[in-house]
């Protein structure tokens, strides 16, 4: 299982990564943390012709926290956002989430910029993109662009990014203190890649659910929100028989594929639980 | 391509093809076999090694990513004179039977309790999550690692 | 002075190398010149071989040459089976290399020499092979209608059937009170090894001799399996065996690879190495357990077993292998487990499937045959209205009746019988250590959110097969003692062990005992290996016939040089004295004997499991509260290292019981060709296991008493967890009759009953 062969760059600035990209026809493929690419260079899914190692590219490894929201570097690392105290209240559900992420190892390499260019269908990150609107700022040949996650995840493996384009943030929209929130996910083992997931936040307004939003990863094939389940949440008093309706809500909306971990049932099922779990969570925050 | 980095407090530099993996380098360019390969996919954790102080799977990363990085092995956690304390305690609880997965769960969990020397139960199981052993069952080497945690302690 | 070494928890030798780094594993062993093989497999199921062309592999640069079938003069010898070979499996077995059909994808079609692993692979995809698709028999019930068959000259797709018989079990049916039959079955597993296989071949024109590194489990054997293909003397051929990452039972049987590799070697006249990587690993090393069985059992109304009979069928993947037939042998001869059961007949059929093939995994056909009847046990007890603690104490062989004679398997005219124990002891314990009165009351109970159930299996476990082992002691330059083993490490700790042993038959410190030295061919006349459970019990037994001789040896030569009798001679530590008069034992460097143990019959050690768990209904998850192993070994040799075996291979069975299953599609392409699709058990799964070792029942047939103890943790998991689980979701009607129990299946047994309720 030895990689393919490739050409190396590590360039010291965005524009030649750019450029690096932009000058092998789609052939090029970025490197950040390679947790995910390098497995799958390994099984010869992926041969890229050059791998450009961005490294060294300044300014992405911060975590910025202000007014507008939380901005995430393309680099900062899974350990980068659990060891940071200040999302505890910036963004508690990023934190909750990327708790659940892969491995101790994995985490230490492992960047917020690669999954979301990856796109696994049921990778943590991904989905709290979709949950939260968060927007990707990308910069390509043709220059910078912002794209909302509704637009960037495609489907499985599959981004709005093109081969020339790199992400350099993703930004997550201001976090009240008093949002609810939840996240559950269930996986065959701790740290596996989820049969679903569920995260979800409301805010209240009159003792009432507001601003819903529930996004499933690992069912379908690609993170998404549940608009259903939303609705189904949004304008009423949350208690555990409303909890169980936006859990049928969340299962009845999805289109569960079937595969060796899990029959297409049981993650409809599934889902509808986590829903269900994730909202009796959020309320008894 | 040539690259350096450090090795066990010592300096290298060596000349490797980039899809040569860190963990393909250090045991075959230079000669550290202690560090071994289980799966090259990233999941069993038998190749993980200290960079710059963290845990990493040296089959997820390339030589030439390494440049200029700080490497610890399994052979730069040991000493010919006596076994580590975190040796010690594998030992006293059994926590090794064939020995392959070992160099793995050493460096991981000295990188564990180095950086969090009153870890509990839950936290240790929850890192070594990330690495596989087919003998032990895990019970041997959870407690050995909570046993260890006092010689971590400032 | 007198030792106590056996008996003694004492820290392992090995372990000072292992936690250092230090290990020699066989692909840390450098040599200059090395070529290196990669190996080209099918990715085709079922198919005739057409073509192969390498032209283009051939121009990559680095690439030194490719062998296939066509290379081998007189077409790819055959791996003949090293246990119950029988002339009806002739037929089935595997070619070291396809060369006019492929019947399972990973099967070996062509071997790249090249300068790096690298570069090998990238020559795979350079070589073009047209192979006819044929209709691919993806499992036992496909196989059994011989539509599409794998082996045209026998024309079926049923290797053979075992047939396992005590007494009369139809006449017990005809007149039995009552009868429960159920259809039962297991996943597919394997022996995964962390570290994957390795061979290391050389070849020395000069001399003729061919030295093969990376030999494991059964070196001697494999050494002769080589030679008559390779056609060499034994004596030509040294067997190396470097620190071996585990064994299980899969590691180290002759496999293709150990004749391509050396084979390689010699044809090409350079050393090569083959390492196996993760992915071919999943679908070249054997798999095992896919076993499915029509079990019945007759009992009377107060419980007693009256009889069983049943039908097992195993998927035996495309090939018979060194030891493919030991799972669907074992579960035929061992589904009594370890009642008392007057009548047993049980057919155990051998579908051939176009799957990777079968071997031996860790208690081979035990945890299948454990988990059927253990199974079926609750479900009886229950229809019966006894308890099933009492069912199983009413039926549990006594100490009174052993030898306890067990079905005999035909054609291989298996007879055996247990040798010691009182089995219900271990069961007792087992209740007293969960506390068992206290939490029976939350059998079914749903609190917070999850149900509670708990699990009880009692298990007998096979060991110490013979027909032989050696030993031999001698002494060092520096007057410390050497052991060689005809037995082999695959990771248990023998090292440690046979010091431990020879120390105390000669009453010397341990430290005395320099080294152990195991596995390589070179080191003791004739050997056999590390299965069945036999190290300790084999090669123990031949450490003490070792000393034995070997102080004979010693007072022969020391009475001459003392000038004293024989019988004054005495072994003081470093010294040797005698009629007042006293020698180093350095002096005497070089000397040696060798001792051997014959036995033909097997050990039998023997307990219970219990396990409290928790069952999520709405996720299907499964936790584990509390779970105890109690295991009678006979003797513990060493606490700490049986321990560690007992707690190893539970987890490797709740591996088996809840995660583990090689799965295949209909065509037979390999579904589980990772890490991320075949779950191991990781650190956070399992984690409130126990285990107490007891040593109230020596074994009678070998001197030290000790019985093979490295199965029994692994047997008896998936019966105990899936009764836990009917347990705990009795308020569904929940019955578990297949593993693994995955979410999904348990999400299904409870929306079944849920379904039945609301009907």
């Amino acid at each position: 299982m030895k990689l393919p062969p490739f050409e190396y760059a590590c360039p010291a600035t965005i524009n030649e990564a750019v450029a690096l990209l932009a000058g092998h026809g789609g052939e090029a493929k970025p490197l950040a943390g390679g947790q995910s690419l390098m497995p799958m260079m390994a099984f010869r899914i992926a041969q890229p012709s050059l791998l450009v190692d961005l490294r060294k590219l300044p300014g992405l490894k911060e975590i910025k926290i202000g007014a507008d929201g939380v901005r995430l570097g393309a680099l900062v690392r899974w350990r980068d956002i659990l060891d940071d105290k200040r999302l505890d209240a910036a963004h508690p559900l990023l934190k909750e989430a990327i708790s659940h992420v892969a491995h101790y190892q994995i985490r230490n390499r492992g960047t917020v910029g690669g999954s979301c260019a990856h796109a696994d269908p049921a990778s943590e990150m991904p989905g709290i993109a979709q949950t939260c609107e968060a927007t990707f700022s990308v910069i390509g040949k043709a220059g910078a662009r912002t794209i909302k996650a509704a637009d960037f995840f495609q489907g499985a493996l599959t981004t709005a990014l093109k081969p020339d384009e790199i992400v350099t943030e993703i930004h997550l929209p201001a976090w009240p203190a008093q949002r609810r929130y939840g996240f559950q996910e269930f996986a065959r083992r701790r740290g596996d890649f989820a049969m679903a997931g569920i995260a979800l936040y409301y805010d209240v307004e009159g003792g009432k659910a507001a601003n819903a939003h529930i996004g499933v990863f690992g069912v379908g094939d690609c993170q998404r929100r549940l608009p259903k389940a939303e609705a189904a949440l949004n304008g009423h008093t949350v208690d555990d028989a409303l909890a169980v309706k936006v859990g049928e809500a969340a299962a009845a909306e999805v289109e569960p594929q079937e595969d060796i971990h899990a029959s297409s049932a049981y993650r409809r099922a599934l889902t509808g639980t986590l829903a269900e779990r994730a909202l009796k969570a959020a309320a008894a925050r | 391509m040539t690259t350096k980095f450090e090795v066990n407090g010592k300096q290298v530099s060596v000349d490797v093809e980039p899809r040569l993996t860190l963990a393909d380098c250090l045991r075959h360019e230079l000669r550290l076999t202690g560090t071994h390969i289980g799966c090259e996919h990233g999941v069993c954790g038998a190749c993980t090694v200290l960079v710059d102080g963290e845990a990493v799977r040296s089959c997820l990363i390339l030589a030439v990513q390494a440049e200029g990085s700080k490497i610890t092995t399994v052979e730069g956690l040991s000493s010919d004179a006596d076994l580590s304390p975190l040796q010690k305690s594998f030992r006293k609880h059994h926590a090794l039977q064939c020995g392959f997965c070992t160099p793995g769960f050493i460096t991981t969990a000295h990188a564990l309790l180095t950086e969090e020397p009153d870890c509990d139960a839950d936290r240790v199981r929850e890192v070594l999550s990330g690495n596989i052993c087919r003998c032990t069952g895990y019970i041997g080497i959870v407690e050995a690692v909570l046993d260890a945690r006092a010689a971590y302690k400032k | 002075m007198k030792n106590t070494f056996i008996g003694q928890p004492m820290e392992r030798r090995e372990d000072m190398r292992f936690l250092r780094g230090r290990g020699e594993y066989v692909d840390d062993v450098a040599m200059p010149g090395l070529l290196y093989a990669v190996i080209l497999r099918s990715s085709v199921a079922h198919g005739r071989l057409i073509s192969i062309d390498a032209s283009a592999a051939l121009k990559v640069p680095g690439v030194h040459s490719v062998i296939t079938a066509a290379d081998m003069p007189g077409g790819p010898p055959i791996v003949p089976m090293r246990l119950q070979p029988l002339p009806e499996f002739k037929p089935f077995e595997q070619p070291v290399i396809a060369h006019d059909k492929v019947r399972y994808v990973g099967e070996p079609i062509a071997v790249v020499l090249a300068s790096s692993v690298a570069i090998g692979e990238d020559a795979l995809e350079a070589i073009a092979v047209e192979i006819e698709d044929l209709p691919a028999v993806a499992d036992w019930q496909t196989a059994a209608k011989n539509k599409s068959v794998l082996f045209e000259k026998p024309g079926t797709n049923r290797s053979l059937v075992f047939q396992a018989r005590k007494g009369d079990a139809d006449a017990a049916f005809a007149n039995a009170p009552y009868v429960r039959r159920e259809h039962l079955r297991t996943g597919r597993h394997y022996g995964l090894t962390m570290e994957p296989r390795g061979v290391m071949a050389t070849w020395d024109d000069a001399a003729g001799k061919l030295t093969v590194y990376g030999a494991a489990k059964v070196p001697f054997f494999n050494r002769r399996i080589l030679s008559a293909q390779i056609k060499l003397p034994v004596e030509s051929i040294e067997m190396i065996e470097n620190d071996v990452g585990g064994g299980y039972g899969a590691r180290g049987e002759f496999y293709p690879e150990d004749f391509l590799i050396p084979f390689a070697a010699r044809h090409v006249r350079r050393p090569v190495k083959w390492i196996e990587d993760r992915r071919e690993t999943l679908m070249a090393m054997n798999h095992a357990r896919e076993e499915e069985c029509d079990l019945e059992v007759a009992c009377a109304r107060d419980g007693t077993i009256l009889a069983i009979r049943g039908e097992v069928h195993t998927d035996m993947g495309a090939y018979m292998r060194t030891n493919g037939a030991v799972g669907a042998r074992n579960v035929s001869q061992f589904m009594a487990g370890p009642y008392r059961v007057p009548h047993v007949k049980i057919d155990s059929s051998l579908w051939m499937t176009n799957k990777t093939p079968v071997g031996t995994y860790r208690g081979p056909g035990r945890f299948e045959a454990n988990f059927f009847l253990e199974r079926m046990i609750d479900m009886i007890a229950a229809d019966l209205g006894i308890d099933r603690i009492d069912f199983r104490r009413k039926n549990l062989i006594t100490s009174a009746e052993q030898p306890y004679p067990i079905a005999h398997v035909q054609p291989t005219d298996a007879r055996d019988e247990y040798d010691s124990g009182e089995y219900s002891e271990t069961l007792e314990r087992a209740l007293k250590e969960i506390d068992w009165p206290k939490l029976s009351k939350l059998q079914g109970k749903l609190i917070d959110g999850k149900y509670h159930g708990l699990g009880v299996v009692c298990f007998i476990e096979g060991g110490g097969a013979g027909p032989k082992e050696s030993a031999r002691i001698e002494v060092n330059k520096d007057g410390t003692l050497s052991v060689y083993m005809g037995t082999s490490s695959v990771g248990q700790g023998v090292e440690t062990v046979f010091a431990q042993i020879a120390a105390d038959a000669l009453e010397v410190p341990v430290e005395r005992i320099h080294h152990v030295y195991h596995g390589s061919t070179a080191y003791v006349s004739d050997g056999y290996g590390a299965y069945h459970s036999r190290s300790t019990v084999m090669g123990g037994s031949a450490v003490l016939d070792a000393t034995n001789n070997f102080m004979a040896t010693l007072r022969q030569a020391a009475g001459k040089r003392l000038g004293c009798a024989e019988s004054n001679v005495a072994l003081d530590i470093d010294k040797v004295t005698g009629g007042g008069r006293s020698m180093e034992l350095s002096e005497f460097a070089e000397l040696t004997a060798e001792g051997a143990f014959l036995n033909k019959k097997h050990t039998y050690s023997y307990g219970a499991h219990v396990a409290h768990i928790t069952v999520d209904a709405r996720l299907g998850r499964i936790e584990i509260v509390d779970y105890v192993v109690v295991q009678d070994v006979g003797r513990a040799v060493n606490p700490l290292t049986v321990k560690g075996q007992v707690l190893g291979s539970l987890v490797q069975g709740l591996g088996g019981a809840v995660l583990e299953d090689l799965k295949y599609d209909e065509n037979g392409q390999f579904l589980t060709g990772s890490l991320a699709d075949y779950l191991l058990p990781t650190a956070t799964d399992f984690p409130n296991l126990r285990c107490v070792v007891l040593d109230d029942y020596p074994s009678p047939i070998n001197p030290l008493g000790v019985k093979g103890a490295g199965e029994g943790g692994i047997i008896a998991a998936g019966g105990c967890m899936a009764n836990a689980v009917a347990n705990a979701l009795q308020s569904f009607g929940a019955q578990p009759l297949q593993l693994p129990l995955t979410p999904t299946y348990i999400w299904e047994l409870v929306q079944a009953g849920q379904k039945q309720a609301a009907e």
